[in-house]
């Protein structure tokens, strides 16, 4: 699927994101977090907008603590955006779609 | 020009979305720009969308969850024909008829505007705080709770806030110390004495945090007793900060009266000192800032927006004489 969103786990996580040439942003989220929920839409939304120049994926902290401890992540939701499979950029809490788009642009 | 809509209400609250309740069922078709998504009480749903349980709302025998309550206050408006715009206002103009609001440089012009924009949380206001929200700080403990397993934690506060953050911390971490400024908490009876008997909650009196160690993740505070003026060193990874509130007014400052508190201050109801300008909520309640008498304001905003407008001269009702009779 080009469009949509990709669900990462601990064992698919290097292969989807390491081995990418595009840009790959990863949604570091839980079910039990309100603001994650918030920006569940507005991702789904960025993921049709950028098709083709940015692929957005999913990963699940409660399921997946190997990926999450990798990275840190201590505050979802946390977005990493992943260029060569090196961290190009990091935001931590929810934000309004324009200013996502803004911090993304300057990477697309 | 766009549309002239007969009410704009800023803020998706309980007082925002009763408000909108309101006046979608006296066929004022509202619009209701509810914020954006944030880590902070300052979002879509307001203060209520970073807290479990809600046990005080009525109706709810058993509790209900806060964002739970909040997805329900919203879709019973929808249900009436109120809209959403899932943005934040930059700038209003109170002073021209109908008043002005904007969004970047999309214009919305409205009859009537209810202002329901809340109130979020304090920061301590500390050097390193904000580099250190996400790798410790945190603005949200049911976000960040699950992180901090076996972490110590320390909760800054002494309200209903602090004690229902540092209670829901207690499931993960294995000690939540709880710094307060004053050797009494102001927090509610029944909150005090759940944290009273909590074994993993301890109290740290006349303290406060005074600085944050630690560059790429917290790793202890500074607190100072404010009694003896004593520093000491603490240890703790995880700070959760409820200290209280401060009312998102920025966006009326010139425009709308505020006590010294930027509180808004209304009289005779939910009026304004401007014609046609109603608040609700926590945006003008320093007092009891619970989500029911942030919902009952919010009606309140509701019926006297309706009747002032009905008191208008509806302009279509004016037509300029072109013939002589």
């Amino acid at each position: 699927m080009a469009e949509g969103i990709t669900t990462l786990t601990d064992t698919t996580f290097d292969e989807e994101v390491k081995g990418s040439d595009e840009l790959v942003l990863v949604d570091f989220w839980a079910d039990w977090c309100g603001p994650c929920k918030l920006i569940a839409p507005i991702l789904e939304e960025l993921a049709t907008e950028y098709a083709g120049k940015l692929r957005v994926c999913k990963l699940d902290v409660d399921d997946n603590p190997g990926i999450t401890g990798r990275f840190s992540v201590m505050s979802i939701p946390t977005l990493i955006l992943f260029k060569d499979g090196d961290i190009a950029t990091r935001m931590v809490g929810a934000k309004g779609k324009n200013q996502l788009r803004q911090e993304l642009e300057a990477f697309l | 020009m766009p549309d002239v809509r007969d009410v704009i209400i800023i803020g998706s609250g309980p007082a925002g979305l009763t408000a909108a309740i309101y006046t979608a069922r006296a066929n004022l078709a509202p619009l209701v720009i509810e914020g954006e998504p944030s880590s902070t009480t300052d979002q879509p749903g307001g203060q209520l969308m970073l807290t479990t349980e809600v046990e005080n709302y009525p109706g709810f025998v058993d509790g209900i969850q806060g964002p739970e309550l909040m997805d329900a206050f919203r879709k019973q408006a929808a249900r009436f024909g109120a809209e959403y715009l899932t943005a934040k206002v930059t700038r209003v103009d109170f002073s021209v008829r109908p008043f002005k609001l904007w969004i970047g440089e999309e214009e919305l012009p409205t009859r009537s505007v209810v202002v329901a924009t809340g109130a979020q949380s304090l920061m301590l206001g500390l050097p390193n705080e904000l580099e250190l929200v996400g790798h410790g700080v945190s603005t949200c403990a049911t976000c960040d709770g699950f992180f901090f397993r076996g972490h110590p934690i320390a909760v800054v506060g002494g309200g209903d806030s602090a004690m229902e953050e540092a209670l829901f911390l207690t499931k993960f971490a294995d000690k939540v110390s709880i710094v307060h400024r004053r050797d009494s908490l102001r927090a509610s009876k029944i909150m005090q004495e759940r944290a009273f008997a909590n074994p993993k909650i301890e109290f740290v009196w006349d303290s406060v945090v005074t600085g944050l160690k630690g560059k790429e993740k917290l790793e202890g505070l500074q607190l100072t007793n404010l009694k003896t003026g004593e520093e000491s060193d603490f240890d703790a990874t995880g700070l959760f900060v409820a200290i209280g509130h401060v009312p998102n007014t920025g966006l009326f400052k010139g425009q709308l009266e505020m006590d010294e508190n930027g509180y808004l201050v209304t009289h005779d109801g939910s009026r304004t000192n401007v014609d046609g300008v109603f608040a609700c909520g926590d945006v003008q309640d320093h007092i009891y800032r619970q989500a029911i008498t942030a919902a009952g304001s919010g009606c309140m905003a509701a019926i006297d927006a309706e009747r002032w407008l009905e008191s208008q001269p509806h302009e279509h009702h004016i037509e300029p004489t072109t013939t002589d009779w």
